[in-house]
C-alpha cells in the first residue's frame, strides 16, 4: 500500500498573517541590537521590544476575533507540504497573550537588576539576562504559531538554549550542576523529538500538523513517532518522574528567571503534546495513553505537593508545586474527549485545562517574584525564618498569598473555576478517580501555601532581622499578576467560544478525512 | 559477493565495533578519538547512501567541531572536580536501556516497513528552477524552509550566549584562552601550512554550494576548524568578548537575513520569498553573510569562555 502525498494546504495567507511573522522576529531583532548597541541601552532595547511584542499579540487577538477564523500566514509564499506554515487559531493566542503580559511583567519586575548600570562597562549578567528574556518570548511565540513539526524542533531548541543559562546566571557551582542536568535531560527530550519528527516524515511525506491529521493512520509507525515525541517532550515538560530536574533548577535561578521558567517554559512543550495528541492521533487511537498520562499526572500531582510541604526553603516549595501543578495539566487527555456533536476542543475539560495553564501561570510567575522579594529583604528565604515576615512586606505575601489561592482551588480564582470544570468532567465522564485528586491536590496546596503564610502573617515573638529595603514597583507587579490569577476566574464556567475558533469543522482542515479527495 | 556490498558490510561492521569499543575503553581521549574517526566512517555511510551533504556536514560537525569541543572540555576537566564524576552503575544501566529499547524500536521499523513512503522530493525540484540555484537541498534551505534556516542560526547564536553566560563576573569582555603555554611544533607547522588550504575549501564548499552539495553550514564548520588552529597554536589570539567587530561578525548574517527577508514583504509578497530573477543573487548575499556569523559562532562555540583569572 502506498501512501499518498498530502494535498496541500488549504488555507492561503490572511490579511492580518504577516503578524504572526512579527511576533517571532521582533525579539530576535532585539536581541541582535542588545549585542550592537552597547550596555548603554540594553534595558531600553528589551523593554521596548516587550512592549512592541505585546502590542503584536493584542494585534493578532484582534484580528482572530474580528474575522472569527483562524490567521494563516504561508512563510515565503510557499505552501506547505513543500513550504511553511505559521498558523494561530484560539488556544494559541490565548497562550501568545498570556506569554505577553507574564513576560512584559517579569521585565517590569526585572528593571534595574542584576547591577545594570547603563553608564558602566558591560556586565555579564543583565546582559545576559535580557538577552535570553527576549529569546523566549520569541521562541515560545514560534512554539504556539508553527504548525510545521521540524519548525516546532527548532522552536524547542531556542527554548532550551535560552532557558537553560537562566538557570545558572549567578554563576554558583551548585547553580551550574542543576543547570547541566536540566540541559541533559532538556537535549535528551530535543533527540527523541528529532527521530519521531524523521519517522513522521518517512511515513507520512509531511511535517505539516494540519496536513498530518489528514493522512495519519492507525499504524505503529505513528504510535512510536508520538511515543518517542511525547516521552521527549513529557521531559522538558517535567512530568513525573522526568521532573528530577525541574526543582534545584527552578529554584536555583533568580526569581525573575524562575517565574518565567516556571510560568512559561513548561508549557511550551505541553502544548505541543496537545497538539500531537489532538491534532495528529486519531481520536480513536488514544484511550489507553491519555489514561496513562492523566495517571502520571496525578501521581505528579500527590507526589509533587507532599514533597512541596516537606521543604525548608520557599523557591524549592515553589518549584515542587510546579511539578504537582503540571499534573492537572495532563487530566486534560482523557477528559477531553471529543464526540460526533462536541469535538474536544469545545468540551468543559478543555477549557478547564487552558484556564488550569493560565491560572497557573499568572499566579506562580507572582509566587516566584514574591520569593524574590523574601530574598531581597530578609537575605535568605528559609520558611522556618519568615516568622512575621508578612508585617514586614505585606503587599508581597499578599501577592504570594493570592497566588496560592489559586493553587488551592479557592473561589474566585483561576485556579478555582479550572479545578470546577475538570470536577464535573471527570464526573460527566464517570471517570470519578480523577475527581478523587483533584480535590487531594487541593487539600495538600492548602497544606504548602499555609505553611508559609500562617507563620508569615502571625505576630512574631522576636523581631524578625531586616537586611533591606524592597522596591514598591516590584512588589506590585508581584500583586498584579497574582490579581489576574483571581481575574481570570470571571470567566463563564463552560466552554470557552474563544478556544474554538480555527479549530474543527470552520478551519476546514481538522477534520479528519476532511481533505479526501 | 558483490564489491559495494563487500565494502558495505565492511564498513558497517568496522562501525559497531569502534562503537562498542568507543563505549568500553577506559582512557576518555582514546574514546574521543574513536568518536572522531566513527563520525568520518559514518559520513561514508551517508555517501553510500547517496546523501553527500549530509555527509559533508558529519565530516564537519559529526568528525571535527564536535571532537575539537570534547577535547577542550576533556583538557579543562580537572580530577577534583565535581562536574567530572564518573556515573554511577545504574545510571549508565538505565541509559543503555533506554538506547537499546530505541534501536529496538528502530530495528522493528527497518524488519517491518510501513508502507511505501511519499516523498516531497519531485515537488522539490519542479519549483527549483524559481529559486535560481541547482541544489534541491539548498532550495530547500535556503527558499521552501529559509525560515527554519534563519532560526537555526539564531539557535546558534543563543547556544554562544549561554556558554558565554558562564563567563566568570570579572572576566566579562575578555579573550578566551585558547593556546597553551608551549605550542607543540607540529601544530604550529599544521596551522601554518594547513589553513590557507582550508580557507580556500570552506568558501569554495559554500560557493558551490548552490549548485553541488555543499554549502554555508559544513563551509563555515571548515572555517571555524581552521580558525581554531591558528588560535590553538598562538598564532593569533581568540578576539575579546566585548570586540566590536566580533559583534558584528556573529549578527551581520542574521542581520542580513532578516533584512532580505523583511524586504520581502513589500517586494515578493511574502516575508522571506525573493522576487523574480533575483532570488540566487539574494541567496548567495544570506550565505555569504552567514558564512561569516556562522564560523564566527562556532570559532567562539570552540574557544569557550574566558575563565577566573582572565582580565578585560
Amino acid at each position: 500500500m502506498t501512501t499518498p502525498l498530502a494535498l496541500p494546504f488549504p488555507a492561503d495567507t490572511t490579511p492580518g498573517g504577516f503578524l504572526l511573522v512579527l511576533a517571532i522576529l521582533v525579539p530576535i531583532i532585539g536581541i541582535l541590537l542588545i549585542w550592537t548597541l552597547g550596555s548603554r541601552r540594553t534595558e531600553l532595547v528589551a523593554l521596548t521590544t516587550l512592549a512592541i511584542g505585546a502590542a503584536i499579540a493584542l494585534a493578532i487577538l484582534t484580528e482572530l476575533t474580528g474575522t472569527g477564523s483562524a490567521v494563516i500566514y504561508l512563510v515565503g509564499g510557499w505552501r506547505p507540504p513543500l513550504g511553511l506554515a505559521l498558523r494561530a487559531d484560539g488556544l494559541s493566542v490565548v497562550l501568545i497573550v498570556l506569554t505577553a503580559i507574564v513576560i512584559g511583567a517579569v521585565g517590569i519586575f526585572a528593571k534595574g537588576q542584576f547591577g545594570y548600570d547603563p553608564d558602566a562597562p558591560e556586565k555579564r549578567a543583565p546582559t545576559v539576562f535580557w538577552t535570553l528574556l527576549l529569546g523566549i518570548s520569541g521562541a515560545l511565540n514560534l512554539i504556539f504559531l508553527g504548525d510545521d513539526l521540524f519548525n516546532l524542533f527548532v522552536a524547542i531548541e531556542l527554548v532550551t538554549f535560552t532557558a537553560v543559562p537562566l538557570v545558572c546566571l549567578d554563576g554558583k557551582a551548585e547553580t551550574m550542576r542543576a543547570a547541566l542536568r536540566y540541559l541533559l535531560f532538556a537535549l535528551l527530550g530535543s533527540v527523541m523529538y528529532l527521530l519521531g519528527v524523521a519517522l513522521i516524515y518517512s511515513g507520512y511525506g509531511t511535517l505539516d500538523i494540519a496536513l498530518l491529521k489528514s493522512v495519519a493512520r492507525v499504524e505503529p509507525l505513528l504510535f512510536i513517532a508520538i511515543a518517542l515525541m511525547t516521552v521527549g517532550l513529557l521531559a522538558k515538560t517535567a512530568l513525573f518522574p522526568l521532573h528530577i530536574w525541574l526543582p534545584a533548577a527552578h529554584a536555583g535561578a533568580p526569581a525573575a528567571a524562575s517565574a518565567v521558567l516556571s510560568a512559561l517554559v513548561v508549557k511550551g512543550s505541553f502544548f505541543i503534546i496537545l497538539r500531537l495528541w489532538f491534532d495528529i492521533l486519531p481520536a480513536e487511537a488514544t484511550g489507553l495513553g491519555a489514561q496513562m498520562l492523566a495517571g502520571l499526572g496525578a501521581l505528579a500531582i500527590l507526589f509533587g505537593s507532599v514533597i512541596a510541604i516537606c521543604q525548608a526553603r520557599l523557591k524549592l516549595l515553589i518549584a515542587y508545586s510546579t511539578v504537582a501543578q503540571i499534573g492537572y495539566l495532563f487530566l486534560m487527555f482523557p477528559l477531553a474527549t471529543g464526540s460526533e456533536a462536541t469535538p474536544a476542543f469545545a468540551s468543559i475539560a478543555w477549557t478547564g485545562g487552558i484556564l488550569q495553564l493560565a491560572s497557573h501561570a499568572f499566579a506562580k510567575a507572582a509566587m516566584f517574584l514574591a520569593a524574590g522579594l523574601v530574598y531581597d529583604a530578609f537575605g535568605h528565604d528559609r520558611i522556618s525564618g519568615l516568622a512575621g515576615a508578612g508585617r514586614v512586606i505585606p503587599i508581597t505575601f499578599i501577592a504570594f498569598g493570592l497566588g496560592g489561592m489559586s493553587l488551592m482551588g479557592l473561589p474566585p480564582s483561576g485556579g478555582f473555576s479550572a479545578k470546577w470544570l475538570m470536577l464535573n468532567a471527570s464526573v460527566g465522564e464517570g471517570q470519578w478517580w480523577w475527581a478523587a485528586v483533584i480535590l487531594c491536590g487541593g487539600l495538600l496546596a492548602a497544606g504548602y501555601v499555609f505553611r508559609v503564610l500562617v507563620p508569615a502573617m502571625a505576630r512574631p515573638l522576636a523581631r524578625i532581622k531586616v537586611k533591606g529595603p524592597v522596591s514598591r514597583r516590584r512588589e506590585l507587579v508581584a500583586l498584579a499578576l497574582a490579581i489576574m490569577a483571581l481575574l481570570i476566574g470571571f470567566v463563564p464556567l463552560e466552554p470557552a467560544p474563544l478556544l474554538g475558533i480555527g479549530r474543527g469543522a470552520e478551519a476546514g482542515l481538522l477534520v479528519p478525512g476532511g481533505l479526501a479527495p | 559477493m558483490t564489491e559495494t556490498a563487500f565494502f558495505d558490510t565492511l564498513l558497517v561492521v568496522t562501525m559497531i565495533g569502534l562503537a562498542i569499543w568507543m563505549i568500553v575503553v577506559r582512557d576518555v581521549f582514546a574514546a574521543i578519538i574513536g568518536f572522531m574517526a566513527f563520525g568520518l566512517l559514518l559520513s561514508l555511510v551517508w555517501l553510500r547512501i547517496e546523501a553527500p551533504d549530509v555527509g559533508l556536514t558529519e565530516i564537519a560537525v559529526g568528525g571535527g567541531a564536535t571532537g575539537v569541543m570534547l577535547l577542550r572540555a576533556r583538557g579543562l576537566a580537572s580530577a577534583g572536580d565535581a562536574m567530572n564524576a564518573v556515573p554511577s552503575v545504574p545510571f549508565r544501566v538505565l541509559v543503555g536501556v533506554l538506547a537499546g529499547a530505541v534501536a529496538l524500536f528502530l530495528g522493528a521499523l527497518v524488519v517491518f516497513p510501513p508502507a511505501v513512503a511519499p516523498t516531497l522530493a519531485p515537488l522539490a525540484a519542479e519549483h527549483l528552477a524559481s529559486t535560481g540555484v541547482g541544489n534541491p537541498i539548498t532550495a530547500v534551505l535556503m527558499a521552501y524552509r529559509a525560515f527554519d534556516t534563519f532560526l537555526e542560526t539564531v539557535v546558534v547564536l543563543l547556544a554562544l550566549i549561554g556558554v558565554w553566560s558562564l563567563t566568570p563576573d570579572g572576566a566579562w569582555g575578555a579573550r578566551p584562552r585558547v593556546a597553551s603555554a608551549d605550542v607543540p611544533a607540529p601544530l604550529l607547522l599544521l596551522a601554518q601550512w594547513l589553513v590557507p588550504l582550508g580557507i580556500v575549501i570552506g568558501i569554495y564548499i559554500t560557493w558551490v554550494g548552490a549548485d553541488e552539495p555543499g554549502g554555508k553550514f559544513q563551509g563555515a564548520t571548515i572555517l571555524a576548524a581552521m580558525w581554531m588552529l591558528v588560535m590553538m597554536a598562538g598564532l593569533r589570539s581568540a578576539p575579546a568578548l566585548s570586540s566590536r567587530r566580533l559583534r558584528i561578525a556573529l549578527v551581520v548574517g542574521p542581520a542580513i537575513f532578516i533584512a532580505i527577508g523583511v524586504s520581502g514583504f513589500h517586494f515578493a509578497g511574502a516575508f522571506l520569498a525573493y522576487p523574480d530573477g533575483l532570488a540566487k543573487p539574494l541567496i548567495l548575499a544570506i550565505e555569504a553573510g552567514l558564512l561569516i556569523s556562522i564560523a564566527a559562532m562556532l570559532g567562539m562555540l570552540l574557544a569557550g569562555p574566558p575563565l577566573e583569572g582572565d582580565r578585560p
